[in-house]
């Protein structure tokens, strides 16, 4: 048995089949001993089918919106038909009287919206700053009398200017959003701002700083050293989340504890949230999430229409389900904001940058933190780098953390610019990136993704004269390691010998479920499907919140660590029953053998017959990293990794020049995400980031009308998603990228994923029909004009 | 979506006698006044109905399920037995039927492939082809409650001066919706006919583009359809065997997408490739098919060549008037009329 003292370790370090080795680290007390790398394990990095596949797909997984309790009524919400409106006076008094109304309730504050700093909003019903801002909510007994309800609601407004152009909302004069100062903190998935920035009209900033270098060294003696100098200016389009499963939620209002049944990315942070909002202490509140169908940075917090319902439960006396429709959920929950970014780069000729400078206005509408993310500054070496980053407030939804905020806009950017720089020097973008890339583990993804995409055959373009091109493209990814040290797993080895895990972490459709089965699987000598996995409910103990690549890093080293305790707890009780050496006897199969009688196996059951207990039990919790964190969090919740995430695509795509559609053939994408735990499900996640990657370079576009602020395209017809015909074949090469850093050595892949996705495509059209698409989505109409191919006699009102 | 009486009807004459009022009459109101709720409203696919119905555009008290109807779902050669006279689609062959019909792909494939090209298999299995005739136009501002624009009776058109980059580049100085139906850009091609039956019985016959209204005629609707009326059948005419056509449609997905542009062309070469009937016909180009007649009087007794072809679709764009965000279409068009008549020919 291992001592409870510091232990040192042997763990693997480096890149499997490249550069593996060893590094000893000296280990808390109670941390399991090294992992072996994956080809030396029996469940962890095998591809496990998903647990819950077969739920899914036959249809018995319960999501939110499949709860339905005795009694429980139905709620909707009235929004706002303008961008920018005083309400007068608000007359429910009809909707009262219809005869299925059991609550309605009139919303006094507007949740994701930017706050004025340091000051109390007026009473009464707030101004509303975008088309689709909450008013009020209704919970009759069916849907369909609570909209009736609503048409019998009687609001008068007060239409005031607004703006929901970015360009015009920076000008001087343009009808301003707030008429002061405000903040928005961050959310967990990213969003939020940098608080106190100033303010001038509708533009705050700039950012200047940020954990990963921001401004530094000389900027003007960076580009007087340059022999050549590049730069460009790229917009990028507002993109929604557009999750499969909506916005919803079943509030249970009861006198001794509030139940809240939620599609989230965040059980505990919604728990917590809910019990400061309702003066309620947090055992008297719990959340569930079973199953939750898709988040990429919109299901954090309860939202202006979670608070609605819970009010409406307690108003009511009775649990009330709010769903939400497509058309709010493309208005209301959400979206990836807009991006103007101008980059100007300085270089030596053999590729060394000198300066880098970053200007970026973005917008998220009525909210902040629209800024271009960490790509600029932290993907090349560069020593003289400055950026000002500025948020544009306009009467548009707010913008909220989506899918590696920032770095997907500033990838598109960034990734561009390189490319015409390698092509200013004459070098392969490759090589160039060779030259400026620090990052070992990219430096091995180039090659293995050039080695099987064939970027060696790569044609000059424009060659023929056939209409449609064809072009190769790569781009990378840089994503900051980040981990949650909330994350705390319990596994218990019950009487009849069954193993269950249980944490509050919920499964986004990541595959967490499974992940953290196969963990525990592998340390008590498990498969995976033998381990029970009770998740998503704050009942269990806090497990992190599902975001920004966090999820299997932050818990799954708990899990480990849970397991290992189990297990020494069992191999000591059984020791003792067998009156042998702990370190005589292994666990697989489910059972225990000593080395005395290899042959010989005993169930767990068995021990458990000589054991006065229900179970063996041991909770976890992650703590830092092994070497400890490049920094912590200033919330003190978790820290950046010393070890970043890679990433590199390959994209080919051909371009019709006579029609201007753009389609993508293949994307090869070679991926890192440490130490990976089940490659199926990886592959399936990156194979996700890459559609909704694709999707966002041709695409996908909020489109709000000019005269009446509204946005139009409200639905999945109009707001165009790729669907399966516009999927290319999709080669996933995973590496193992071992760093010795924790019990798992796990990392995620979510955002890195969606990174590079758009500006492979991007570079790869550019190597089609020689000239750049800077802004996004590369439409037919944007690629013709490009081209110099369009006739737009732009009529002006 | 409110609630609404469901009818099952098994005779076209008794469904024409259930019938209130059109879609198009159903969703028409003064500005101020609420939607009628009154009306009894025919449905096939339903698959536009329940659309309109979920933007609460259309609130029908009763819905006459057509789907029951005997006889209306089969594609048969007209003239019976003898030398065929044509082909005859009952209104309610599905968009799939035709897509997969023998006797459509060999005669008139450009409403083969018009079919096949639109909206998505689950769709093509339940939409109806006289349902897909009828449909409500797809225009943003149109699908939307909070507009109440020329075609639902009020009094502008938001799309003109507002986001049209899905709008029409001809004929759009009223209204700029493009005609929702791909295969109506077939059928205008295809010359065929429209036969309706009113609720005592009579039939009448309408060639297609007279059966389709432009919004100079009336902007409140995009066919002469009446209340008390439903299609039976739309009638393909029989053609000689120097008969060919062709669709093309480019959308900006390609799946479950409209057309950012389609083409449909039909014609008759002699050995030469002398044309000797030509019809181009444009859709997602204006408020009806649009019929390029500048193209087909430079190909009409002409050889039809790559440079002919050419040269014709480049004139078929002369008149064109873009809106603010539609320019790219006109190169779009001039690219698929120039392939449209590639493909038809066997040029390509």
């Amino acid at each position: 048995m291992a001592s409870d003292s510091l232990h040192r370790e042997k763990l693997p370090l480096g890149i499997a089949g490249i550069d593996l080795h060893t590094i000893e680290r000296q280990l808390p007390a109670e941390e399991p001993p090294a992992l072996a790398p994956n080809s030396a394990l029996r469940v962890i990095g095998k591809a496990v089918s998903r647990l819950d596949a077969r739920a899914k797909v036959t249809g018995t997984a319960r999501f939110t919106a499949d709860v339905k309790l005795p009694g429980m009524l139905e709620a909707c919400i009235l929004r706002s038909p303008y961008p920018h409106a005083r309400v007068l006076s608000i007359d429910t008094t009809s909707a009262e009287h219809h005869p299925e109304v059991r609550a309605i309730h009139v919303i006094s504050r507007n949740r994701g919206e930017a706050q004025s700093s340091g000051r109390r909003a007026a009473p009464g019903p707030p101004t509303l700053l975008y088309a689709g801002a909450a008013i009020l909510a209704v919970a009759a007994t069916s849907r369909n009398a609570a909209e009736e309800a609503l048409k019998r609601v009687t609001v008068k407004y007060q239409t005031l200017p607004f703006v929901v152009d970015m360009e015009a909302a920076r000008k001087p004069g343009a009808p301003l959003v707030f008429d002061g100062a405000v903040d928005q903190a961050e959310t967990g998935g990213g969003g939020g701002a940098e608080t106190g920035l100033r303010q001038t009209g509708n533009v705050r900033g700039p950012q200047t700083d940020s954990p990963f270098g921001g401004t530094r060294g000389d900027l003007d003696r960076g580009f007087r050293d340059a022999e050549i100098v590049v730069s460009g200016e790229y917009r990028t389009q507002v993109q929604t989340h557009c999750c499969l499963e909506t916005h919803c939620i079943v509030a249970d209002w009861r006198t001794e504890a509030l139940t809240v049944y939620i599609s989230t990315q965040d059980t505990v942070g919604l728990r917590d949230e809910l019990a400061r909002d309702f003066g309620l202490s947090r055992n008297r509140v719990r959340v569930i999430s079973d199953f939750t169908g898709g988040g990429f940075g919109s299901k954090f917090g309860a939202g202006d229409y979670g608070h609605a319902a819970i009010t409406l439960s307690r108003k009511a006396g009775a649990p009330v389900r709010l769903i939400l429709d497509r058309a709010e959920e493309q208005v209301a929950t959400g979206n990836r904001p807009m991006t103007w970014q101008r980059l100007r780069l300085g270089a030596k000729r053999d590729g060394t940058l000198t300066a880098l400078s970053l200007l970026s206005y973005g917008s998220a509408g009525v909210a902040l933190g629209a800024g271009v993310g960490t790509i600029a500054q932290a993907m090349y070496t560069c020593p003289n780098f400055a950026m000002q980053q500025y948020d544009v407030l306009m009467h548009t939804s707010p913008g909220c953390a989506m899918r590696a905020p920032g770095n997907v806009q500033g990838a598109f950017a960034l990734e561009q610019l390189i490319d015409e720089l390698a092509e200013k020097l004459k070098l392969d973008p490759l090589v160039l990136r060779d030259r400026i890339d620090a990052s070992n583990v990219r430096r091995v993804e180039r090659r293995i993704g050039a080695e099987r995409f064939g970027w060696a055959s790569r044609k000059a373009h424009a060659a023929g004269a056939h209409a449609v091109k064809t072009g190769f493209g790569v781009a990378q990814s840089f994503w900051p390691g980040l981990v949650q040290s909330r994350a705390a797993c319990e596994v218990r080895l019950l009487r009849d010998g069954s193993v269950e895990v249980r944490s509050s972490v919920q499964d986004i459709g990541t595959g967490i479920r499974t992940v953290l089965a196969q963990v525990v699987a592998e340390e008590l000598g498990l498969s995976a499907k033998e381990v029970s996995v009770r998740i998503g409910d704050t009942d269990f103990p806090p497990g992190p919140f599902s975001g920004g690549s966090m999820t299997t890093g932050s818990i799954t080293p708990a899990a480990r660590k849970a397991a290992y305790r189990v297990r020494r707890r069992l191999v000591a009780e059984a020791a003792r029953q067998l009156g042998a050496e702990p370190e005589t006897l292994v666990v697989r199969d489910g059972q225990i053998f000593s080395s005395v009688e290899p042959t010989r196996g005993h169930f767990f059951r068995d021990i458990f017959r000589h054991l006065n207990r229900e179970e063996i039990s041991a909770v976890a919790h992650r703590d830092a990293d092994y070497d400890g964190f490049r920094m912590p969090f200033a919330d003190g919740d978790g820290g950046y990794a010393r070890e970043n995430l890679g990433g590199v695509q390959f994209a080919e795509v051909s371009v019709d020049t006579e029609t201007g559609i753009v389609r993508v053939r293949r994307i090869i994408a070679v991926h890192d995400c440490g130490r990976p735990i089940n490659p199926l499900q990886i592959e399936s996640q990156i194979h996700g980031g890459i559609v909704q990657g694709l999707s966002f370079a041709l695409f996908e576009n909020r489109v709000v009308d000019r005269h009446s602020g509204r946005m139009v395209n409200t639905n999945l017809e109009q707001y165009k998603i790729a669907g399966a015909s516009e999927v290319p074949e999709i080669e996933v090469i995973l590496i193992e990228n071992y760093t010795a850093c924790s019990a798992t050595d796990a990392a995620g892949v979510g955002e890195p994923a969606n990174i590079a996705t758009a500006a492979a495509i991007a570079n790869a059209v550019h190597d089609a029909i020689g000239v750049r698409i800077t802004e996004l989505p590369m439409t037919p109409s944007r690629i013709l004009a490009t081209l110099g191919n369009q006739q737009s006699p732009r009529l002006k009102q | 979506m409110n609630r609404f009486e469901w009818v099952e009807t098994r005779s076209p004459l008794e469904a024409a006698g259930l019938t209130s009022a059109t879609a198009a009459e159903a969703m028409t109101v003064l500005e101020g006044q609420p939607l009628p709720r009154d009306g009894s409203i025919l449905k096939a696919g339903g698959i536009d109905l329940l659309d309109l119905m979920k933007e609460e555009l259309i609130q029908p008290r009763r819905l006459v399920n057509l789907r029951g109807v005997p006889g209306l779902d089969a594609i048969t050669e007209e003239g019976g037995g003898q030398a065929s006279v044509g082909l005859r689609l009952g209104a309610l062959v599905t968009l799939e039927q035709i897509a997969e019909s023998v006797e459509v792909r060999k005669r008139y494939a450009a409403l083969a492939e018009a079919t096949q090209a639109s909206g998505s298999p689950q769709i093509r299995h339940v939409a109806t082809l006289g349902g897909n005739l009828l449909q409500r136009p797809r225009c943003w501002y149109f699908r939307s409650s909070f507009y109440h624009c020329l075609r639902k009776g009020g009094n502008r058109c938001y799309a003109l001066f507002g986001e049209n980059q899905y709008h029409a580049i001809f004929d759009n100085h009223t209204c700029a919706i493009v005609h929702p139906s791909t295969a109506a850009t077939a059928l205008v091609a295809l010359d065929a006919s429209i036969e309706i039956m009113d609720k005592t019985g009579v039939r009448r016959h309408a060639r297609i583009e007279e059966f389709l209204v432009s919004p100079d005629t009336d902007v409140r609707r995009e066919n002469s359809l009446k209340a008390g009326e439903i299609i039976t059948a739309i009638l393909l005419p029989q053609f000689p065997p120097a008969f060919r056509s062709a669709h093309v449609k480019q959308g900006e997905k390609d799946a479950f997408d409209w057309p950012l542009a389609d083409v449909a062309v039909a014609l008759e070469l002699d050995p030469d490739h002398r044309c000797r009937r030509i019809a181009v016909v444009l859709g997602a180009a204006a408020p009806v098919p649009y019929r390029a007649r500048a193209a087909e009087a430079i190909l009409k007794d002409s050889i039809l060549d790559e440079a002919a072809a050419a040269r014709a679709a480049h004139d078929a764009l002369d008149g064109a008037t873009p809106l603010a965000e539609n320019g790219y279409k006109v190169p779009l068009f001039e690219a698929l009329i120039r392939r449209a008549l590639m493909k038809a020919s066997g040029l390509s």
